[in-house]
């Protein structure tokens, strides 16, 4: 019976709304019975489905709106008012009908995230290509992947090469280019190339199922505000029954009594504020931002003191050459190739900083041969190049090799120290020939999301870190934070951000999850850098920057202000429009069809409200700002 | 085992409880989980109940299934 009313709900809508169209027509040519037939018949098409749900909702004890609903048709049937029975009961199944149509566009959001998982994969099966289903492959064997193919599962590039859309993953559309050994992601889209890859993670534990994981337990994860309204409309539909009654026998008018339970209908209330939370967590997903449940989103939004970790946070956290001097008559490319040469023994991720900076530019050279070359730990690298012998280090090899510095060198030294480089000298001979300048790059979009996140409401922006002073000093000073502290232990970094709690400050930390940790389960909300996502970062975080790029925080941030002010509006709207219907009412402006209308019209607008959280040009889904300025406001 | 059902679009919030409890009296099932945003139903269960029994529980409460999973 049920599957019956629900597979012909539409017929039954239809045909309730001709009948009321039919009956109207008798209205206004006067038959009064035809009209009263067409209009009772019109009720009693539409209160079918509407009975049901009301019964079946009280089996298991809870009072639906449409139990209100029913119980007021039945009244108005009772006192003969057929006309306000037919275009309630009408205006109930309609309003059901735009609702199942909005709310199916604000899920969307999340829905498309998921339409994004792959179905097939094509295996190599004993020499020849099978195409088997997701849930067949096996950890270990090799997938094929061509153009335009979706990677099924995680894995290890194994042959050929690929500029692969990574945005399922990362929520950024820049192409990557992968090649042998490189690791590739479940989601991720080939745009050209082909590779063979090795599975390394298949089913629920691939990266991709992981974000789908949690971004399904985060669009159930109720807020404080969702909960009290469940909790309150629990109370709310039994309390309006009980008050209809009395104010019908106060009154002595079943009229009013009936248009009282139907406007008093919880319907913009509880659909409000999930409808606003779907549609801001599924876009924040798809923007690269995992944001874990309604809750984090209201605390997210209140947010007023940012704490940034600085390496692989703030900066890139991969080191590079920066500035190269040069004391003699070689070219800087002559020097670098030099170095690199020399440092081709370090292991140290200085040397491998100056090795990797030659063969980025192409250096040849950088293997000219090398005898006696040796590390001195924490100091350098030494080697005999065609019988001169080289150092390269810092100040404590040079003091140690009884190497003179001449004063404009070591001003030279001082001020790449300042400007938070680290410097090392280069000696050929015992005299200074150059002297190199390595440096933690600051991100690109680091200074754009600072000054977002300042925009939208974040009064102090402070780094921790366990870094040097003077590299953290000028890193503070770029970026034009209001304080930075280095040279912390995790411990210290835990105990500012429990001081800044104790002073009423709502704090984020944001880190790349593995050594912070601690303190991102401290703080109020804690994000977690973690570029392909590593399991402790994804786990531990409230929320997860789905790649390295510091912009996702600020489109976090504002995204989940802009939600929280949505469902804040939301409620609102449910509630002014109660109370304007119930003082209608009260002073006889509305009876049961108008009260009908405005009610179903303020559950659509609530939905409507909330769509502005969706994405307005699906294509461009990296800049929405304007849209959710408009949404801030 | 596991079965997820996807069904037609959840629009009430009492629809969860009804699911959960009509569901979470059959026989052979340990737990089941009402996603009401994504339309989904996981449900935990041993050998004894199939993906289809499921299928036509949830559809007789009112909810038609559009897909059906089940996994080991």
């Amino acid at each position: 019976m049920a599957l019956w009313f629900n597979k012909h709900l539409n017929k039954l809508m239809y045909t309730s709304g001709a009948l009321l169209v039919i009956g109207l027509v008798f209205l206004v040519m006067g038959d009064s019975a035809i009209r009263d037939i067409t209009f009772i018949l019109a009720a009693l098409v539409a209160i079918g489905p509407i009975l049901q749900r009301a019964w079946s909702a009280l089996t298991v004890r809870s009072f639906s709106i449409e139990l209100l609903i029913t119980i007021a048709v039945i009244g108005a049937l009772i006192i003969q008012e057929y006309t306000e029975a037919g275009i309630v009961t009408f205006l109930f199944l309609f309003g059901a009908y735009l609702e199942k149509r909005t709310l199916a566009k604000t899920r969307n959001s999340i829905q498309s995230l998921l339409d994004m998982a792959p179905n097939v994969a094509k295996v190599i099966l004993d020499g020849e290509i099978v195409e088997v289903d997701i849930d067949e492959v096996e950890v270990g064997e090799t997938v094929v992947v061509q153009p335009g193919g979706k990677i099924p599962v995680d894995g290890k590039i194994v042959k050929g090469k690929a500029q692969i859309n990574e945005s399922a993953i990362s929520g950024e559309s820049v192409l990557q280019n992968k090649t042998l050994e490189d690791e590739v992601f479940s989601g991720s889209v080939i745009d050209t190339g082909y590779i063979e890859l090795e599975a390394t993670k298949i089913g629920e534990d691939t990266t991709f199922s992981k974000i789908i994981e949690l971004v399904e337990e985060a669009s159930e994860r109720k807020s404080g505000t969702e909960k009290f309204l469940n909790r309150f409309a629990q109370y709310y539909t039994p309390a309006i029954v009980v008050l209809a009654v009395v104010v019908g026998f106060i009154s002595q008018n079943v009229h009013l009594a009936i248009t009282f339970l139907v406007i008093a209908c919880p319907g913009a209330l509880i659909i409000g504020a999930p409808v606003a939370y779907v549609a801001g967590i599924g876009n924040s997903a798809k923007k690269g931002v995992l944001v874990k449940g309604g809750d984090t989103v209201d605390r997210f939004a209140k947010i007023d003191t940012v704490i940034l970790d600085k390496t692989g946070t703030l900066t890139e956290g991969r080191p590079s050459v920066t500035n190269i001097s040069i004391y003699n008559d070689m070219t800087e490319e002559e020097i670098l190739a030099l170095s690199a040469s020399l440092e081709q023994v370090s292991e140290h991720h200085l040397g491998r900083t100056i090795v990797k900076e030659a063969e980025d530019r192409k250096l040849k050279d950088t293997d000219v041969k090398v005898t006696d070359a040796e590390t001195i730990k924490a100091r350098g690298v030494s080697g005999i190049i065609n019988e001169d012998t080289y150092y390269i280090g810092n100040k404590k090899l040079m003091d140690e090799q009884n190497i003179t510095i001449p004063e404009a060198i070591i001003n030279d030294y001082i001020s790449e120290q300042k400007e938070g480089q680290t410097a090392m000298f280069i000696t050929k001979n015992g005299e200074v020939i150059g002297l190199i300048s390595i440096m933690d790059r600051i991100k690109e979009d680091a200074l754009e999301a600072v000054n977002t996140l300042r925009e939208r409401g974040a009064e102090k922006l402070v780094m921790l870190t366990g870094d040097n002073r003077y590299a953290a000093e000028k890193v503070a000073a770029i970026l034009g934070l209001d304080e930075f502290h280095a040279e912390l232990l995790p411990d210290e970094k835990m105990a500012y951000i429990e001081n800044e709690q104790n002073n009423k400050r709502k704090v984020m930390m944001v880190g790349d999850g593995i050594n912070d940790a601690p303190a991102l389960a401290l703080s109020d909300v804690g994000v977690a850098i973690g570029h392909g996502g590593t399991d402790i970062a994804m786990e531990t975080a409230d929320v997860v920057l789905m790649s390295d790029k510091l912009k996702k925080l600020a489109i976090g941030y504002t995204m989940s202000k802009s939600t929280f002010n949505i469902m804040m509006q939301n409620t609102g709207i449910a509630l002014i429009t109660v109370v304007l219907l119930l003082l209608g009412v009260v002073y006889g402006y509305i009876h049961l069809a108008s009260g009908m209308l405005i009610h179903q019209a303020s559950v659509l607008a609530v939905i409507m409200n909330a769509m502005r959280l969706m994405p307005m040009n699906r294509k461009d889904n990296e800049e929405e700002i304007s849209v959710k300025e408009a949404a801030a406001s | 085992m596991k079965t997820n059902l996807r069904t037609d679009d959840l629009t009430c919030p009492s629809c969860i409880k009804k699911i959960e409890s009509g569901i979470g009296k059959t026989k052979g099932v340990s737990d089941v989980s009402v996603r009401f945003n994504l339309n989904k139903v996981t449900v935990e269960h041993d050998d004894t109940v199939t993906g289809d029994e499921l299928k036509s529980t949830i559809e007789k409460l009112g909810y038609p299934v559009k897909a059906v999973k089940t996994t080991a």
